[in-house]
């Protein structure tokens, strides 16, 4: 931030911020022309959205045995992929939520993408276990609600219930969250569309504001609602992906069977989210000029979360060896040996490798203003984080009980082409709100700046 | 915020007056001015800025909002119904029996409830907020001000409304330049009334969608009230249709029509030949035999040996006990159970023995053919066992009841020399 002392009092002095941050912002949503890259973007996403469509249709229309899934992996790359999307989803969140309870003001420079990250992130990843039930048209049984089948309820003891719980409470607060942090901003696009005589975008933007006027008296409510929003979603965030972590936990497979689960996908949800965030907003903040809005000092701190929760995943992966050895039964010790140098060693290997080491360079303050590698390790990040999952999932079923059923693993190219399509629908999405919302929470960024302060009894003598 | 101008107003004032707006350069003289404002008695003012402002809410004495206390409601009934929704589907409408487990335990009723509680707070805090800030508003007369457009961009406002009993078109006015507005202007509600209501528009909008999603509720209610010969509509076929042909019925593709194919002439399905009419049928000659099989089904030497015998006390005991007992008498657990409802039935006596002239002992005197006959193929009220038990198997048994025959109606000359019984 800016030091204190630098709060404006001459007449028109802070107004020209707060003008020079609407503008800033909201020139994206008001070019008439969208930049050639973000369009090349956009038709590669389309593209790889429009793929996976056709990947989607061919799997329901035929069933899951287009899948490389068999009866020994039952779960491959379907759940691999639901728990690194809502691994991704959760560092939204953890950005709006916990790092706005404990008053990091530099989460609003980034909030607002995140959570919209957050929410495509949950959409792509909800597609998963709809799909990899095989008649996605039955999931409405997953609801409590009267039926012709007699009293036909759910099983609310079965972890996958909760899974279905936690996350529809999750997509639904996010957007929720995001869209209420995003009124005001939207008033405010209203109000410019409306000074520049685009009479339609302004009333568009209008119907979406809710008639936003800025009334001290609705701040004073908005605000209270955000902090218990905040406050809401932050145990929410712990519960859902404890709650997905149980889906393994409370089975009895070695690999899956542990009570360090919890903890161990939170952390690695968090990790991965913010490598997912840093992807996404490295090349646009170049791309939208938002290199003032999106400082390097804000970038320096999220590689710092990056560094303390990649050694804490880890920690879990050491801990998970230890207590094998520990535990001393051999079911246990047998998969994690099998994990690390069984068939799957090259997957371990890629998963230690960019989860534990590659963090490592985040040490170095070079490291840290040099974007371009720090984009190239957040990628790395990503893939290692994807291969988390696949090794917790696929090698754990792949060598379970039955050494008659051991099996491998090959995915098909409808496994990768339905992969590929929620990663088109992510930067689909992604692109678009970047090009037509309020991308930085505008008001959030003026509120926290000193110039919010300025004219104020603190500031009449030059200093505050 | 020396520069005072009144600004021209570009609305006819022809509506009704609703009060002063004047605009203030930074967040800080507009925390000053509401304390101004507050301080001379007036209520029924409000300020505006494009971000909350710091200390904003004691100048104007703005009390707190009850809007906790409606999220504390909203998340206590979602734990509530959380768990009370469990409790009915699992531990009252539809109990599982898993492993003899209680049906009701509520650390497994947690995650739900938990996730309800979130869910409904998260419902009243948005919901709520909104509903106590009035929004969403279709209109609103400071909106009417050019001026106004900028609230949402660098503009600090504050407002007072002509209902508040205080006000005075002079004093007031005096009192928003004393506290430092850069600018000042009345604002007047629109003359047409038809303004201050929902857009016709959006009232079509809302009732046509409404109307749109009530069709699908309007089809089921249809359906579940009336009858209908046509078969239902599957949105979903599942597998109930299949490209396949089911027995006896019509197909197109075979030239004498019919879906059944009959067997080829001179063929056999495998395992079906069953070539050796005594092994298979019990037969020798056209008679039923006397002896056993010389060979099994395979063509392999069939012995009648103490293992045989064995194999079928074996069969014997599992299939035949029930009704003929486990010595033969025809006084198995079924004729018991019949005989304690207050019954009389009992199963063929096995065992029994001819009279001298010959009477009775039907089965003792039946030929071994004719016996794995009635094993195969039933008598009476008795089911064959042909699709139940293997032929090898039913020579088995036939042996068995040869075995225990003998062994029933024993006498002491059938004890081998010197046995001291």
């Amino acid at each position: 931030m800016t030091t204190e002392a630098a709060i404006p009092t001459e007449p028109g002095k802070a107004r020209e911020y707060f003008r020079t941050v609407t503008k800033d912002v909201a020139w994206i949503a008001e070019a008439p022309k969208p930049h050639k890259l973000w369009l090349a973007a956009l038709t590669v996403a389309v593209c790889a959205f429009g793929w996976g469509i056709f990947c989607i249709y061919k799997l329901v229309m035929t069933g899951i045995g287009v899948w490389g899934n068999s009866n020994t992996v039952c779960w491959a790359w379907d759940i691999t992929n639901f728990v690194w999307w809502i691994g991704i989803g959760h560092a939204g969140t953890l950005i709006s939520a916990v790092l706005y309870l404990t008053r990091q003001h530099w989460r609003v420079s980034i909030n607002r993408s995140a959570e919209a990250m957050t929410i495509f992130a949950v959409m792509a990843a909800g597609l998963f276990p709809l799909l990899h039930t095989g008649r996605p048209w039955f999931a409405w049984w997953m609801i409590p609600i009267p039926n012709d089948m007699g009293s036909m309820w759910p099983q609310f003891r079965s972890p996958l219930m909760w899974d279905v719980f936690a996350v529809t409470t999750y997509m639904t607060t996010s957007i929720l969250f995001w869209y209420m942090g995003m009124v005001p901003d939207l008033a405010t696009f209203r109000d410019r569309c409306a000074m520049q005589g685009k009479n339609l975008k302004s009333a568009i933007y209008g119907v979406l504001s809710l008639g936003w006027r800025g009334s001290a008296r609705q701040w004073h409510r908005y605000e209270r609602a955000y902090l218990i929003l905040a406050g809401l979603a932050t145990p929410l965030v712990f519960s859902v992906h404890s709650v997905v972590s149980f889906d393994f936990a409370t089975s009895q497979l070695p690999g899956w069977h542990t009570t360090i689960f919890p903890p161990y996908f939170v952390a690695g949800a968090i990790f991965s989210g913010f490598a997912m965030v840093l992807t996404l907003l490295i090349p646009l903040r170049y791309l939208f000029n938002l290199k003032h809005i999106i400082k390097q000092e804000h970038i320096h701190a999220m590689c710092r979360i990056m560094l303390a929760t990649g050694m804490m995943v880890g920690l879990a992966y050491a801990s998970e060896f230890f207590i094998a050895w520990y535990s001393g039964n051999p079911f246990e010790q047998f998969t994690f040996v099998s994990r690390a140098f069984g068939p799957f060693w090259w997957a371990y290997f890629l998963m230690v490798g960019n989860n534990v080491l590659i963090p490592q360079f985040f040490w170095s303050k070079w490291v840290r203003n040099n974007n371009i590698l720090i984009w190239f390790l957040c990628i790395c990040i990503n893939i290692g984080m994807w291969f988390e999952r696949f090794v917790i999932i696929a090698t754990s079923l792949a060598r379970s009980f039955l050494p008659s059923a051991w099996s491998y693993y090959h995915p098909t190219r409808y496994d990768v082409g339905v992969f590929v399509g929620t990663i088109g629908m992510f930067l689909m999405l992604f692109l678009l709100f970047f090009r037509f919302a309020p991308v930085v929470a505008i008001s959030e960024v003026k509120g926290a700046s000193p110039e919010a302060h300025a004219g104020g009894p603190g500031s009449k003598g030059g200093h505050h | 915020m020396s520069t005072h101008e009144e600004t021209p107003v570009n609305v006819p004032a022809e509506g009704e007056l609703y009060g002063y707006l004047a605009e203030y350069d930074t967040p800080g003289e507009l925390v000053e001015a509401a304390r101004k404002v507050r301080d001379a008695g007036y209520t029924d003012f409000d300020c505006y800025s494009p971000f909350p402002v710091h200390g904003i809410d004691p100048a104007m004495g703005i009390k707190r909002t009850i809007l906790p206390l409606i999220i504390f409601a909203g998340g206590f009934t979602g734990a509530a119904s959380g768990i009370l929704l469990q409790w009915y589907c699992n531990a009252h409408a539809w109990t599982w029996n898993i492993s003899g487990k209680p049906t009701w335990s509520i650390p497994a009723n947690i995650p739900i409830a938990y996730e309800l509680t979130i869910l409904l707070s998260v419902f009243c805090s948005f919901f709520g907020m909104w509903a106590l800030n009035r929004l969403p508003q279709v209109w609103h007369p400071l909106f009417r001000q050019d001026r106004f457009l900028r609230v949402t961009d660098d503009g600090f406002f504050l407002a007072i409304e002509a209902r508040d009993r205080r006000f005075d078109t002079v004093k007031t006015k005096e009192l928003l330049h004393g506290a430092g507005s850069i600018a000042l202007e009345p604002v007047y509600l629109d003359p047409d009334p038809r303004s201050r209501q929902m857009p016709k528009w959006i009232t079509a909008f809302i009732v046509a969608s409404t109307a749109f999603a009530l069709i699908p509720f309007a089809i089921a209610a249809k359906a579940r009230n009336s009858h209908s010969s046509e078969p239902h509509i599957h949105i979903f076929p599942d597998m109930d249709f299949q490209p396949k042909f089911k027995s006896d019925t019509e197909a197109d593709m075979f030239p004498d029509g019919r879906a059944n194919r009959g067997e080829i002439p001179g063929t056999v399905a495998r395992g079906w030949l069953e070539q050796d009419e005594t092994f298979w049928h019990g037969l020798d000659n056209g008679q039923w035999t006397t002896g056993f099989p010389k060979a099994d089904g395979n063509g392999q030497p069939f012995a009648v040996d103490d293992k045989l015998v064995k194999r079928g006390q074996n069969r014997f005991n599992i299939y035949c006990s029930p009704c003929h007992g486990y010595d033969g008498h025809g006084q198995g657990m079924i004729p018991e159970r019949v005989k304690s409802l207050g019954g009389v039935w009992q199963a063929r006596n096995l065992v029994e023995a001819p009279t001298a002239d010959g009477k009775g002992g039907v089965v003792v005197q039946m030929p071994n053919g004719q016996l794995f006959n009635t094993i195969s193929n039933g008598f009476n009220t008795m089911q064959g066992y042909a699709a139940q038990i293997p032929a090898g198997d039913r020579w088995a048994i036939v042996a068995y009841v040869r075995a225990l025959e003998r062994a029933q109606n024993a006498s002491r000359d059938d004890l081998p020399p010197g046995s001291n019984f």
